[in-house]
C-alpha cells in the first residue's frame, strides 16, 4: 500500500526541481546581498508581500 | 519494555541526526549562494514548519474545531500568538521608519469576498496558506495536490487584483502607537472572551503545547519582521513561482498587470533564494517534512478518496490562491500579520473568512473529502 513516503518524497522532488530550475535561470549573487537584518540597515523594505497594492 | 531492549531508537538516531544536519547545511548553502539574510530566513521558515507540524499549531483545523465542536483552544492560541507579535511589532514599526513595513491593506468588497472564499476553500481541503505548505511537506496528498493550484490561483489573482480593488475600498486604516496597540490587544482579548463564552464548558482551556507553539510562532514571526523588513507572508511567494515559470516560458511579463510593476518585476528576475516569502515557504515544507520523518508519520497509508474529492481539491487550491490575492493575504499575511501590525483589513479578513469557513465545513463531507 502506498504511504506518505511517496507523497512526502514527491514534495521534496518538486521543490528541488523548482529551486534547480530557478538557479539555472536566475543565479543569485552573494556579493549583492543586503545586510543580515533589515532592522537598522537604513534600507527601505522591499514591498514584495501578500498585502502589496495591485499597482 | 525498556528503551535499552528496543533497538528502534538507536536505529532512528542516524536518520534523525541526518535531518538536523541536512537542514543546517541547507541554510548554510543558501547563505553562501545568496547571502546571510537569506540563509537566516530559510532557518526561520524551517522553524515555523517544525513548530506548526511538530506542535500541531494550525489555522483551518482550529476554526473547524470551534465551528463543529465549540472547542476554542487552537483559535485562542492563534490570538495569543498575534497578541505577542503585536506587543513587539507596534513599537518596532513606529521606530524603524521605512526599514520595516506592516501588512497593511484597505478594506473593500473584493477584499471581503476574497476572504470569505478563502475561508470556505481552506475548510474544504483543511489547509490554509501555511497549512497547505505544511500538509504537502508532511506527505498529505490533499495538500500536495492543492499546492500547485494554490500557486496558479495566486498568480492569476495578482493579475486581477487591480480589478477587484477597483470595486472600491475604504481609506487605509492602520492602528499604531500605544493607543493602537491597546485597541488591538483589547479587541484580541474581547474575541478570546467571546470564544470562551461560546465554548463547551469542558473545552475552556489552553493546553501547554499550544501556549508553547504560540510563543514560538510569535518569536519566529518577529524574527521574520526584523530580518526581512516585512511581516510573515505566504501567498506572494507562491504566485511568484508561477510568474517565474511563465517568464521562463517566454511570457511577456511587461504586459501583465501587477507583475510588471517595478517591485514585482524585480522579484520575477531575481532568484527565489532572495525572495522572503519563497524562502519561508520552502522552510515550511522542509520543516514539516522533517517532523513527519522524525515522528514516523510518513509510514501512514494514503487515503482512498473519490474522484470528486480530487476535483474539489484542485478547485479549492485555485480558489485559495486567487481569493488570497483579492483579500490582500491569507490567514498568515492578512489575519496573523495584518492584525499584529495594526491593519484593519486583518480584522475584517478574520470575520469574513470565519463566515466562509462555516460554509466550507459543511461543503467538505459533500465533496467526498471525509471518506
Amino acid at each position: 500500500m502506498a504511504t506518505r513516503r511517496l507523497t512526502g518524497a514527491l514534495a521534496l522532488v518538486l521543490l528541488a526541481g523548482l529551486i534547480a530550475a530557478d538557479l539555472a535561470q536566475s543565479p543569485p549573487d552573494p556579493f549583492a546581498a543586503p545586510p543580515l537584518l533589515a532592522w537598522g540597515s537604513g534600507q527601505a523594505a522591499g514591498g514584495a508581500h501578500c498585502a502589496a497594492a495591485p499597482d | 519494555m525498556s528503551l535499552a531492549a528496543d533497538p528502534a531508537p538507536r536505529l532512528r538516531t542516524l536518520p534523525r541526526a541526518g535531518l538536523v544536519l541536512g537542514a543546517l547545511v541547507l541554510c548554510l548553502a543558501v547563505a553562501m549562494l545568496a547571502g546571510a539574510r537569506f540563509g537566516l530566513l530559510l532557518l526561520i521558515g524551517l522553524g515555523l514548519g517544525i513548530t506548526l507540524e511538530g506542535l500541531r499549531f494550525g489555522f483551518a483545523g482550529p476554526w473547524r474545531a470551534m465551528i463543529l465542536r465549540r472547542d476554542p483552544a487552537g483559535l485562542l492560541a492563534q490570538l495569543l500568538a498575534i497578541g505577542l507579535v503585536a506587543v513587539a511589532a507596534f513599537p518596532l514599526l513606529a521606530s524603524a521608519g521605512a526599514e520595516l513595513s506592516g501588512a497593511h491593506a484597505p478594506v473593500g468588497p473584493g477584499m471581503i469576498l476574497g476572504a470569505f472564499a478563502f475561508g470556505a476553500a481552506m475548510q474544504v481541503v483543511l489547509g490554509c496558506g501555511s497549512g497547505t505548505l505544511v500538509n504537502a511537506g508532511s506527505g498529505n496528498p490533499v495538500g500536495l495536490v492543492a499546492l500547485p493550484f494554490f500557486a496558479i490561483g495566486s498568480f492569476f489573482g495578482a493579475l486581477h487584483a487591480g480589478w477587484w480593488a477597483g470595486l472600491g475600498s475604504l481609506p487605509l486604516v492602520v492602528f499604531s502607537g500605544q493607543a493602537g496597540l491597546g485597541l488591538t490587544l483589547a479587541a484580541l482579548a474581547a474575541v478570546a472572551v467571546g470564544l470562551l463564552v461560546l465554548a463547551r464548558p469542558d473545552a475552556r482551556r489552553l493546553p501547554g503545547r499550544l501556549i508553547l507553539a504560540a510563543a514560538l510562532i510569535a518569536g519566529l514571526a518577529l524574527a521574520n519582521l526584523v530580518v526581512a523588513g516585512q511581516p510573515w507572508g505566504v501567498v506572494y511567494g507562491l504566485g511568484l513561482w508561477v510568474a517565474k515559470g511563465a517568464a521562463a516560458l517566454g511570457t511577456d511579463m511587461s504586459a501583465l498587470p501587477f507583475w510588471s510593476a517595478p517591485t514585482h518585476a524585480e522579484r520575477v528576475q531575481a532568484s527565489v533564494l532572495t525572495d522572503v516569502t519563497s524562502l519561508t515557504n520552502i522552510g515550511l515544507i522542509l520543516g514539516a517534512f522533517g517532523v513527519a520523518a522524525w515522528r514516523g508519520d510518513l509510514a501512514r497509508p494514503l487515503p482512498r478518496l473519490p474522484l470528486r474529492a480530487w476535483a474539489a481539491t484542485i478547485l479549492a487550491g485555485l480558489v485559495l490562491g486567487y481569493a488570497s490575492r483579492m483579500a490582500f493575504g491569507c490567514n498568515v499575511g492578512a489575519f496573523f500579520s495584518g492584525i499584529s501590525t495594526g491593519s484593519l483589513h486583518g480584522w475584517v479578513w478574520f470575520a469574513a473568512a470565519f463566515a466562509g469557513s462555516v460554509l466550507g465545513v459543511r461543503l467538505r463531507p459533500r465533496l467526498g473529502l471525509e471518506a
